[in-house]
């Protein structure tokens, strides 16, 4: 009776769909609608083939399926977003990358969202969901909840991914940065999000441990946290329901305001909450001992989530905002250095008697450097958060490493750590295929993010300082062109460390794949099998 | 007073102090003597059950 119901809306939706293609009012829309076509079309059919076959399923086994088919997309959208990165990062240093015969399609201006989507949301955000969905089935002991939930999640959101993916290289933009997709991909977005949250607050209701461990707390705010922003952020009014056009609900000062309220705290909910709770997971795991203190990870816990989300108004120093925003910004934003730094010590002095570890295996020392790097990133954050810093860095290439720095060497790096450790497990191998292949991963990683921060700095800096550089008369020295022709070595310093980060993931993907290949199977353990 | 005096009113007294109130009291809370084994069980149990959901529901069992 069921599968009949999804047929029916399934149904309903290709047709819809279809006439929607038929009358858009844009390119971005039709093919939009298009592929929301195709993919209710696929989804008919799978259901129809697979009518009436008994889909039992296992209470005494974990859902790790669709863990593996996160681990999977993760590693393939983030080769995407750094390849994607490494493309605006040479066109940048050479301006002539944006061919004449991919106008307007494969330009910077389109481009660039594209990366930004791909690897925070992508790339992310596939892997806050994989090892969600693994750790919270762990740590409550039970199946994950909402019996193939999970795989409407999963495939939700790739197809936000891929919907998001071709309108922005078609021209679909919201214009609001990190919240770049149009008004029916939000729409559609929320919908996923709600179901991930019943699966996960599910799981965790059904769980058979006393206790909920902290890195579901940090899982779950996220989740919350993200799904209160994406509404807040995104009130609109589309112009059709046949285009992808819309008028934001805010204007002006207003309008900012929340976007960087939104835009800071996706920053902190996704990007530090969420992988906080991979580093509370994994980390010990990989170390094979607790957490160094239990009540600090608490302590941090309600210090992260108490502080950031106030910290928003430093993207507006020197703007419209009131200054007393702008001031309390600042103020909490220098407040979170203490959590941040609690929790990198939390997470590094897990290791203490073991530090051996760091010299023989290169998991754990790949999420150490990642929890450095978390360190640094949150100490450089608070510090660009001073006015008088800020009125340096702002609108400068130090911004951009100061994200990178975090995005690379924190998400990167403890993403890379996660994936290496769940690979062998969630495929039953007796272990991975080359340690050494993982070391030069490594340190190609840790070399280019290094590159790449380091010439944002000089760069970032370089270019504050010409920019109120005044003569003696009170005229400016330097014009905007003269800064980005002094930048032009940097730039290419930037792409070369965007390559060897890409080079160091293709490595990866390739020691996975030979992984679940050529490694032989654990022996003596039933119930998990390959998904081929 | 306008919507936004008020809002403004409430935002920087009462919801100000309670909201530093309920922070200090988790803070505390998480302190409070007695609270070690309780953390010790829960940073030790991402080690059981790596393979298999468990069979016994544990809930209740650390709670004394």
């Amino acid at each position: 009776m069921w599968d009949y119901v999804k047929l029916v809306v399934l149904g309903v939706i290709a047709v819809c769909a279809a006439i929607a293609a038929n009358y858009a009012r844009d390119l971005a829309y039709m093919v939009n609608a298009i592929e929301v076509m195709l993919a209710a079309g696929i989804v008919f059919l799978y259901t129809l083939r697979t009518m009436g076959e008994a889909k039992p399923v296992d209470q005494g086994e974990y859902f790790d399926s669709v863990v593996r088919a996160g681990a999977i997309a993760t590693a393939f959208w983030g080769v995407v977003g750094f390849l994607v990165g490494v493309v605006i990062a040479f066109q940048l240093a050479f301006p002539s990358l944006n061919f004449e015969w991919l106008q307007p399609f494969g330009n910077f201006g389109r481009l660039r969202p594209l990366h930004t989507s791909a690897v925070i949301f992508a790339f992310g955000g596939n892997a806050l969901i994989m090892s969600s969905f693994y750790v919270v089935q762990r740590t409550s002991a039970a199946r994950l909840f909402g019996g193939s939930l999970g795989w409407f999640v999963f495939w939700g959101y790739q197809l936000v991914i891929v919907l998001a993916a071709t309108g922005y290289v078609l021209g679909a933009t919201q214009a609001q940065e990190y919240a770049e997709p149009v008004w029916y991909v939000d729409i559609w977005l929320t919908i996923v999000w709600v179901a991930y949250l019943v699966a996960f607050a599910g799981t965790l209701m059904k769980r058979k441990e006393p206790h909920i461990y902290v890195a579901n707390w940090f899982y779950l705010s996220m989740i919350l946290t993200v799904a209160m922003l994406h509404l807040g952020n995104n009130l609109a009014i589309p112009v059709s329901i046949f285009g992808s056009a819309e008028i934001t609900v805010f204007s002006g000062v207003q309008s900012a305001m929340v976007q960087w309220w939104y835009g800071h705290n996706a920053v902190g909910f996704f990007l530090t909450a969420g992988f906080l709770g991979m580093m509370y997971y994994f980390v010990p795991k990989q170390a094979e001992k607790p957490v160094f203190s239990y009540k600090l990870s608490i302590i941090h816990f309600w210090a992260l989530i108490f502080l950031y989300i106030w910290a928003g108004p430093h993207h507006l120093h020197y703007t419209a905002l009131p200054d007393w925003a702008s001031t309390l910004g600042m103020v909490f934003s220098v407040m979170l250095w203490m959590p941040s730094w609690g929790g990198m010590i939390n997470g590094l002095m897990t290791l203490s008697g073991a530090w051996d570890k760091l010299r023989t295996d290169p998991i754990i020392r790949m999420m150490v450097v990642s929890v450095g790097f978390y360190g640094m990133s949150t100490f450089e954050g608070p510090m660009m958060s001073i006015k008088a810093v800020n009125s340096l860095s702002h609108y400068t290439d130090w911004t951009i490493g100061h994200v990178h720095s975090g995005a690379l060497g924190w998400n990167g790096m403890i993403t890379f750590g996660v994936l290496y450790f769940l690979v062998p497990r969630l495929w039953n191998r007796e272990g991975l295929y080359s340690l050494k292949l993982v070391s030069w991963h490594f340190w190609l990683a840790t070399i280019g993010i290094v590159l790449y921060a380091s010439s944002m700095w000089v760069t970032g800096i370089m270019e504050g300082l010409m920019w109120r550089e005044v003569d003696a008369n009170g005229f400016l020295v330097n014009a905007f062109a003269d800064t980005v022709a002094a930048k032009f070595p940097m730039y290419v310093v930037r792409g070369l460390g965007g390559v060897m980060f890409l080079t160091g993931a293709l490595i990866m993907c390739y020691n996975l794949w030979m992984t679940v290949r050529a490694q032989p199977a654990k022996a003596g353990v039933a119930g998990v099998v390959p998904a081929e | 007073m306008d919507t936004y005096g008020l809002l403004r009113f409430i935002a920087d007294s009462w919801a100000l102090l309670a909201l530093t109130l309920v922070f200090m009291g988790v803070i505390l809370w998480a302190l409070r003597p007695g609270s070690r084994p309780l953390h010790d069980d829960a940073a030790r149990s991402i080690f059981r059950n790596d393979k298999k959901p468990a069979v016994d529901d544990r809930r209740g069992e650390m709670e004394a």
